[in-house]
């Protein structure tokens, strides 16, 4: 007897050891960066092309906390978005700009939100779920819609990005950059301790079967809540640091469409990982951003014409090619990957 | 007269006009084994389910260890000593067996609102769950996914569960259906062992089990209660040989 228990607090076994080499070099790789970035000639630009997509990795990966890990499907996160950036705008707009100050408010919103909104959705199930996360989510978009003084449709400019303790460290991209990494880092830290301790065991037996966890004596909702208050609040984070990036937020950080694509990260990158939903983040945002180009590249026996033309309405590649990686890869990136090591 | 762990007080629950559990009362005494039998359909899930609290019902009490749980949720009634097994196999399948009943254990030791630590390496809720195995006869397969262990290794598995939970009361729903020969076998040997520690409710068509375990059985026909004596006096009862043991016994 003693000898399994002690097998049970052995190092986890090779397979999975050798799985977590992928964040290390997912972070190695965003850590080096900078450092590359100042060799291209393009520095500016893929400095802000990847802290993009360290925030939405944050946006996604927050999202698979409660997909991937509970199987509740949120059709509002942008909602947690929308929430982030328009408290740090609206503080700057009243003076206060300072992140210490702003980043906590973030987190207390978002929290709320969270809490009022999950305390009803979670009741529901299923289809109603989605639903019931997607009205709340389109509720907020039409609050930000209607906040005239705070630029209604148009959306509103901070006048410029947060500081910091007083210090405006963060108008330089790099160190920007940084406090992006950091970020990532330490929500990616806490959602990976967060899935393996004893409340992410109940989440994810919950995921697997809700009665058989009612009948050993859990009340799955308790937890299903924490855990969409702990994820709504690091999406509210990500919010904060687009606004802040961007210098802007308006009403189209929250809208239906965009909670889709963060769903779509999630799923692209393979779900219940959380480094998957980074790496899912990642390829959608440089796919969308390279595709037009790709695109010009591999028709290069197609005449010109056709080729602009291609290159112009990417987006109707874009999808189904999402589709058909979906479809393909099972299991998202992380499940090729894991494939790939298994044969 | 021994104060009962158990006592159904004229519970009823229908389902339109179809009445499935009519006007039930019983008691069940502390430590015996309490086979309820009865013909496809009879409503014994049904009863199940309501004594678990997984269904509500439409009238009647449900007094368990002395307190009247009819309209508490099933975790609070699990949380009070009340556990139960499925008809149907209900297991973490993602999850090894060793973590299905840790889990059972987790449940009844302090706060899950920890969210640091691994739990798959407490030791204080693993070597709990880890005697539960054993006494299952599961120990060796402590490590395996639970989807894949056997059919009769699963039935194994949702007792040592409900076991880990520390009941007053075990209600089993058919642990042997669906096993074979040699799996059913073990099962029985379990239930025998498991008598000792536990009252327990067991529902099972398998007459030869019922008759060798059972302290007392009752008959539930139709929604009814029509008989609840030792299992000899069953056996001769007349009313039960018409209405369910004849057909059984005929095979
Ligand atoms: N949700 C439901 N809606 C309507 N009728 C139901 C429902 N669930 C069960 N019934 C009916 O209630 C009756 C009792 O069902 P129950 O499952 O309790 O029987 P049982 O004694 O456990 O049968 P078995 O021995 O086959 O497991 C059956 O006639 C069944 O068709
Ligand atoms: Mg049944």
């Amino acid at each position: 007897m003693t000898e399994l228990t002690e097998m049970q607090s052995a190092p986890v076994p090779s397979p999975v050891m050798r799985l977590e080499l992928v964040p290390i070099i997912l972070f190695a790789a965003f850590a080096a960066t900078p450092t590359l970035a100042a060799y291209s000639g393009a520095e500016g630009y893929i400095l802000s092309l990847l802290t993009r997509v360290m925030i939405f990795g944050i946006a996604a990966m927050s999202l698979d906390l409660i997909l991937g890990y509970g199987a509740l499907v949120s059709f509002g996160h942008a909602a947690f978005l929308g929430i982030g950036g328009y408290a740090a705008g609206i503080l700057a707009s009243h003076g206060i700009e300072d992140a210490l100050i702003q980043i906590p408010v973030v987190l207390a919103a978002s929290a709320a939100f969270a809490f009022l909104t999950g305390a009803i959705s979670l009741r529901t199930k299923g289809v109603y779920f989605i639903m019931i996360t997607l009205a709340f989510g389109q509720m907020l978009f039409f609050l930000a819609t209607s906040l005239a003084a705070y630029g209604g449709d148009d959306g509103m400019t901070l006048s410029a990005r947060s500081l910091v303790a007083g210090w405006g460290v963060l108008k330089n991209d790099i160190a920007f950059y940084w406090m992006a990494l950091l970020c990532l880092l330490g929500t990616y830290g806490l959602s990976r301790a967060v899935v393996a301790s004893r409340f992410g065991r109940v989440l994810r037996g919950t995921r697997e079967n809700t009665i058989r966890m009612q009948a050993i004596g859990f009340q799955p909702f308790r937890y299903q809540l924490v855990a969409y208050v702990l994820s709504g609040m690091m999406a509210g984070l990500a919010g904060f640091l687009l606004a802040n990036q961007a210098e802007f937020v308006s009403p189209a950080f929250m809208t239906w469409q965009r909670s889709g694509e963060l769903i779509f990260m999630v799923v692209l990158g393979g779900l219940g990982s959380l480094h998957g939903a980074v790496i899912g983040a990642a390829a959608f945002l440089l796919l969308e951003e390279f595709l037009p180009e790709i695109l010009h590249a591999v028709s290069f026996f197609l005449s010109d014409d056709i080729r602009s033309r291609l290159a112009e309405n990417w987006k109707m590649v874009f999808g189904p090619l999402l589709i058909l990686i979906v479809l393909f890869a099972r299991g998202g990136i992380m499940g090729l990957l894991r494939r790939g090591r298994h044969d | 007269m021994t104060k009962s762990v158990l006592e159904l007080r004229n519970l009823r629950k229908a389902y339109g006009a179809l009445a499935v559990t009519d006007d039930v009362s019983l008691s069940v005494h502390p430590g015996e084994l309490h086979a309820i039998i009865g013909p496809n359909g009879a409503g014994k899930t049904t009863l199940i389910h309501q004594i678990s609290g997984l269904l509500p019902s439409d009238s009647g009490e449900i007094i368990f260890d002395g307190e009247d749980v009819t309209r508490l949720p099933m975790h609070q009634r699990v949380r009070r000593g009340l556990a139960r097994s499925f008809q149907i196999t209900s297991i973490l399948p993602g999850f090894s067996a060793l973590e299905n009943v840790a889990l059972a254990v987790q449940a009844r030791s302090g706060s899950s609102f920890r969210f640091f630590g691994h739990a798959a390496r407490e030791r204080a809720l693993n070597e709990p769950a880890m005697d539960c195995l054993n006494l299952v006869d599961l120990g060796a397969r402590a490590q395996i996914m639970a989807g894949l262990l056997s059919h009769g290794e699963k039935r194994q598995l949702e007792l040592s569960i409900a076991l880990a939970t520390e009941p007053k009361l075990l209600l089993l729903d058919e642990p042997l259906a669906g096993t074979g020969q040699e799996e059913s076998q073990r099962v029985v040997e379990t239930l025998r062992r498991l008598k000792s520690h536990t009252t327990i409710v067991l529902i099972e068509h398998d007459m030869d089990a019922v008759f060798s375990l059972a302290d007392r059985v009752s008959v539930l026909v139709n929604g009814r209660l029509i008989a609840t004596d030792t299992p000899e006096r069953i056996r001769a009862n007349a009313e039960v040989r018409a209405a369910y043991l004849g057909e059984e016994e005929a095979v």
